[in-house]
Formats: C-alpha cells, structure tokens, sequence
C-alpha cells in the first residue's frame, strides 16, 4: 500500500484507529464519525493532527461545521464501482471549503484517479507497486474537462469563452 | 449539426489512446479480464454470448453522411459486413475481436464518433426526437439541449460511477417522439405562461423489472437551469439510490419509495446551493451551441402535395410509402422521410454496409448530407424536397429500404434477444420476423392501422415491451421459450404501461396470438379508431376472451 499526495509518493504519519476499540492517547490519528461523534470533546483536545474517514453512506454534512478541525479526511471506496465519495468530495470542498487533505482510500482504481483528481482528492492510498508512475499515466490520460468543478483546472466552456473574448 | 472543436476532439482521441494502451495490456496479459471489464464498459465493448459486441452512441440520433460511410466501413473492416441500430438510438457491432476495437474506434474518432459511456452506470448517450428541427409542433430544437447535456455528461467527475446506469431524453414537441416518460429523466419543452420556452422535468420513468411511468418534479425549469438542476438530481440518485440491489438501483426505484414530492425536496434543497454555480447556461453558450443547429438554406419550394397524389394514384406501392413514411416538415416544398429498417428480410433495426453506404449517398443527393436513427429502430431523412420524394422512393425500394410500414404491425422493435445477448431467455428477431411475414400484404398492415409491436427477449426489457401498444415478452419455462403478451402500452405523451393478457404462448403460437389480439381489434373497433384507442375503450375482457376462451 502505497500513499500518494500531489502525485508524489509520501510517508503516511496517521493511524488509522477508525475500527479500533480503544483511541490511543497520542499521535496522528484518523477516527471513524461515530468516534468523533462519541467523543469529541477528548478528540477535539489533542494536540496532534486529527484524521477522520467516511464510509460511502455518511454524508459530509454530519461533519459540516468541523471541516476546520481535521488535517485529513479520508473517504472511503468499499468497491471502486461506489461513486457516493466522488460527491462527498466535491461537497467537503465547494460547500464546506476544506482545505486540508483529501484522501481517496479502499478500492481505488488507477482509471479512476483522473475523476477523483477533478472532484478534490489530493490524496491517494493505492495497492500499485509502481504507484507514482502509474499515477502520472492516469493524470494525465485525458486533459479536456467540460465541467465546472472547484480543482481550477480550466474546463472547455470557460477555455471556449475566453477564446472567444466573451464570458 | 454539432461540428467538434479541437476540445471535443482532443478528449476523444486521448481515450482512443487510453483504451488503446489498456487493450494492450489485456491482451499482453498484464490485465485479467475481471480487472479489464470496467475499462472496456467505459468504452461501450460488451462481452456477449459469442463475440465481443461494441456500441458506438449516435448522439441523440443525429448522423451525417460521412459518419455513416465510416459506420459502413467498420462493418466491413471489423465485423460481419452489417451494424444493428438500437433502441437508443445507438449502433452495435456484433461481431467485432478485441484486437481491432482501438483501430476501430480511432476510425470512428476520425468522423466525432465515440462509445464513451455507452455501458456502464454513468450518463448514457442522451437521446431525442428523431424530427428535431424539422417538425411542424416544434417549440425549440431539442438538439441545442440535448448537445449541452452530452458534454456535461461526458467524463462527469463525479457521476460516472452512479448506482446504476442513468438516461436522458429531451423532447422540444408537445407530441413525444422520444419516449421521455420512460426514461431516468425527461425532459419536455413547453412554454410558460409568459411565452418562455422551458423544461418540464420528469423522473423515474423506466422499463426492465419494475416499469414505470416518470413523474414531473418541476412544472417549467429556465434553460439556464438546466444543468444545476440535472446535477442536483445525479448528485440527490448517487448518494440516495440504491446500492445494495442492481435491480433496485435505478432512479426509478429510489423515486417511487421515498415519492415524487419528497424526492422533489430533496433536489430543490441540493439546488438552492448550486443553482447560480458556475453551471449557470451563459446565454452566450447556448447561442453558440444553437449556431450549429441553424436551418438549412431551404428554397423556396412550392406545395408539392397535388402532384404527389398523381404519382400515388399511378402507383400504389408509392403511395402506401408516402402515407407510411412519410411525415410533414415545417417548410412547405419539404418533407420528413422515415427509412424502415423492417423489410422482412432482416432483423430489425440491422443494416449491411451497402445498404449504408447507399443510405449515405441519398442523404447527400436528398437531405442536405444527414440522417437521424430514431428510438423504434429505423432511420431518417430530415430534409427531403417533395419533388424528390418519388425518386428517392425508387432508389430506397432498390435496396430494401422502402417497406412501407412505419408505425404499423411489422415495424417491430426487438431487442437481439437470444440470438445474440448473454441476458436473454428467448429470441426476439426470430419473433418479429414471423410476425412480419404473416403480415406481408400492404393492404392489411394498413387496413389495421397505426400500432406498435415491442419485444423483448427477457424482463429487462430491452425491446421495450412494456409500452409497445402490445408487447411481446420472452420467458424461458423449464427450458422452453415462452411469450407472455401486454397490451395498451404506450410511450408517447400520454404514455402508459400494457396490461398482461394472461398465460404465455409457446414460441409456435406466438405469432397466432398477434393475429387473434388484431382480429378481435378490427371486429370491435370504432371507424377510424386505433388498436391503442380501442383498447382503452374496451379493457382487456374481448383479447382475453378471444386468446384464451370464455371466462
């Protein structure tokens, strides 16, 4: 397993404790909603970065108004063919303006980063031996978008009106 | 038509590519066919049950005279010599190897073509009113929208793994040609009480399992809306709808649970938050798109009708052509002409290269170079001179293409059925083709009148069957192909879903039970009445009575 940010093979300092019983009292951690749900308060006190994964059928608007309090929020593909986190991404980013880390983790497949690349992951956990590379290949398959989305790459009616001199 | 700029092209040829390097790899072995078999759906390549079968989308049914030429030339390059047109106004090559589907896919880029997501649960190909632009009932061109909704929907970011697979139609006439109550979404174009054409929109239409008639959530929807609003009800389906359950995972299902007004609040709130997005249609856009779709250089033609007649009077055959096929256009001098690909010597909705090729050269010579494919399987040509129309019927006669049986008993739709799919439990093609030789005389198929007949090949309902005014359905029971009969199905404006008649029929007595459900119609019915209209005004009790004996 390998962890990806911007493209770039990094070091993953977070544990994930989302299915463990008991919250070790120091560290980077991720937790599942129900802990943070459970135990806020204790969770919102630590010093150290704090991570927190969804699964496929918690909505990002149970974290709303927490979006701040979180360095990475990973969110979780149980079968590459479950697209709910694609709009959970697009979500945490457009409406609650996340800024941190948006990690894509489970069944992520390498023919779909380029989707999860527009929707505002910057952070991929893959099973690819050569995950840098392959990443670099699915990035950059395809360069035309035709959709709006928060990411900022210029999509084709923007890219087609400034051509044209209008707006 | 829609012409591509460097954008749209840039984005097909680099998935030709894509997929190039992935078939590569699958066939080097580096990718098992369970690892492949996403990749390929996205590309429109089904593994059938004898061949690799590859769906290229015609977007909403529009098509030029090069394209089909190309479309002629991957059948003979790359498949058996013949393509089959579908129900959706797509067409599938049968046939096809896996080693030539990147050849033949960067031919098809060369004309704007593509089979990106013509499989898979994503956006499918939208499709419309075969008449667009030239119908007399038209309030705007369909067309215009239907092209903003293709490139919003092609690689959508985040709807191209939704719970199941998801499409659109938009009619521009208040008659629907394009079947938009049975569809995830409809769309209907209407004006408001100030005059401003806009958008009913309808959801949770469909057929397979579970048919049903869609429901409006929005009376009238701004153009400028469109696309916040479609995006409000993909992101309301990919988060809500069913996952657990493929058959109850289309919109329809998640529609019909929670109900049409919940289901309405629920896309209203998502659309409170993006509606004046950077998804706002720009007038600009939606001009620049129009542009493509301006009217032909018409001339000005004089009403040709008069010595139509003359030439119908002289020869019969003609004249049962112009009153089956051919339909008014909005210009006067000019008319719609509807090419049957229901001869009986073919399966439904199949065509030969030739016969392609041919269709192409007419197109070029009659309609201004272009052709649409409608949702019951046959062609069109949009843009004919009325003068040209005895002409074109000769040539079109010379190659099969004249039966003159547009909206009659042998204009059938069938899904491939059992012939081909890996679904189905019975054969469909062998079905229709019976039932249109046992109607060969002109005169009868007339006599009785505007009727549809659908089959599908299994409940999934590819055929249609649900809203044929009767439908054919294949069941397989204990090994035997069985056909259970609807009637009184419709997918026009005032679309409805057929009743079942009772019990099947096995595969030998199929074709006698249409004759027996057609012979009591013409007993019964009204001058000048449909089956359809018969049947609503006499229920079931007469055809059950006369298929299965007294009660």
């Amino acid at each position: 397993m390998a962890l990806l940010k911007n493209g770039k093979p990094v070091t993953d300092v977070f544990l994930d404790v989302s299915t463990a019983e008991t919250i070790p009292s120091e560290g980077a951690i991720i937790v599942s909603l129900d802990q943070w749900q459970n135990s806020a308060a204790q969770l919102r006190a630590r010093k150290e970065p704090l991570g927190i994964v969804l699964r496929s059928h918690e909505k990002p608007a149970a974290i709303a108004e927490d979006v701040h309090k979180f360095a990475v929020i990973a969110l979780d593909f149980p079968a590459f063919g479950d697209g709910r986190a694609y709009s959970s991404a697009r979500l945490l980013r457009e409406r609650y303006k996340y800024q941190g880390e948006l990690r894509a983790v489970g069944d992520v497949l390498l023919e779909q980063l380029h989707f999860m690349n527009r929707v505002g992951f910057d952070a991929f956990e893959l099973a690819s031996e050569d995950a840098a590379r392959d990443w670099q290949i699915a990035a950059s398959d395809i360069s035309v978008w035709y959709q709006p989305t928060s990411d900022g790459r210029p999509h084709a009616l923007r890219l087609r009106h400034q051509a044209a001199g209008d707006n | 038509m829609y012409r591509y700029d460097e954008f749209d092209s840039k984005l097909v040829n680099e998935r030709v590519e894509q997929f190039r390097r992935q078939t590569e790899r699958r066939i080097k072995g580096e990718l098992q066919e369970e690892q492949f078999r996403p990749l390929r759906l996205m590309n429109g390549l089904y593994l059938q049950l004898h061949a690799y079968m590859l769906r290229i989308n015609v977007p909403y049914g529009v098509l030029s005279a090069r394209q089909m030429r190309q479309l002629a030339h991957v059948a003979r390059t790359y498949d058996k010599g013949y393509g089959h047109f579908t129900t959706r106004q797509n067409i599938q090559y049968n046939w096809i190897q896996l080693k030539d589907v990147p050849d033949a896919l960067a031919d098809l880029a060369e004309v704007e073509m593509h089979g990106i997501q013509s499989s898979g649960n994503c956006i499918r190909n939208t499709t419309s009113d075969q008449y667009a632009g030239v119908a007399r009932d038209e309030i705007e061109d369909p067309r215009v929208y239907c092209e903003i909704i293709r490139q919003w929907s092609t690689l959508h970011p985040e709807f191209s793994f939704l719970p199941r697979k998801f499409k659109i139609a938009v009619t521009g006439s208040p008659n629907d040609r394009a079947a938009v109550k049975v569809h995830d979404i409809g769309l209907r174009m209407h004006r408001n009480d100030a005059g401003e054409a806009g958008f009913e929109v309808i959801v949770g239409g469909g057929q397979g399992r579970t048919p049903f008639i869609g429901k409006t959530i929005r009376e009238w929807l701004p153009p400028e809306h469109l696309l916040s609003y479609l995006e409000a009800i993909l992101r309301v389906y990919n988060f809500d709808g069913r996952r657990d359950n493929k058959y109850k995972a289309r919109i329809k299902i998640l529609v019909h649970q929670v109900g049409a007004d919940e289901f309405r609040r629920r896309v209203d709130e998502e659309w409170e938050h993006i509606k004046d997005s950077a998804l706002k249609l720009p007038q600009a856009e939606i001009d620049r798109i129009n542009a493509y779709f301006a009217p032909h250089d018409y001339e000005p033609l004089q009403d040709h009708s008069a010595a139509l007649a003359e030439q119908g009077k002289a020869n019969t055959e003609f004249a049962a052509w112009l009153k089956a096929n051919v339909a008014n256009h909005k210009v006067q001098g000019y008319a719609i002409v509807n090419i049957s690909l229901k001869s009986l010597r073919q399966p439904p909705g199949d065509m030969t290269a030739a016969q392609m090729d041919a269709t192409a050269d007419l197109a070029d010579a009659y309609s201004y170079g272009e052709l649409r494919v409608n949702h019951r399987q046959n062609l069109v040509l949009p843009d004919v001179r009325q003068s040209d129309l005895f002409e074109l019927w000769q040539k079109l006669a010379s190659i099969d293409l004249a039966t003159p049986n547009i909206g009659h008993v042998s204009d059938i739709i069938a899904c491939p059925g059992l012939d081909y799919c890996a679904l189905a439990n019975a054969r469909s093609i062998p079905i229709a083709q019976e039932i249109n030789a046992r109607f060969q005389s002109m005169d009868r198929v007339h006599e009785i009148g505007e009727l549809t007949i659908n089959i599908s090949g299994c409940m999934n309902a590819c055929g249609h069957h649900h809203v044929g005014h009767i439908g054919i359905l294949g069941v397989d029971k204990k090994g035997q192909e069985f056909y259970q009969f609807t009637l009184g199905g419709s997918s026009d404006q005032n679309a409805s879903l057929g009743d079942r008649t009772g019990p099947g029929f096995p595969a030998d007595q199929a074709v006698d039970a249409v004759e027996t459900i057609l012979n009591t119609y013409v007993k019964i019915r009204n001058e000048g009445e449909r089956f359809l209209d018969t049947y609503r005004r006499v229920g079931m009790s007469p055809f059950k009575e006369a298929l299965y004996g007294p009660a």
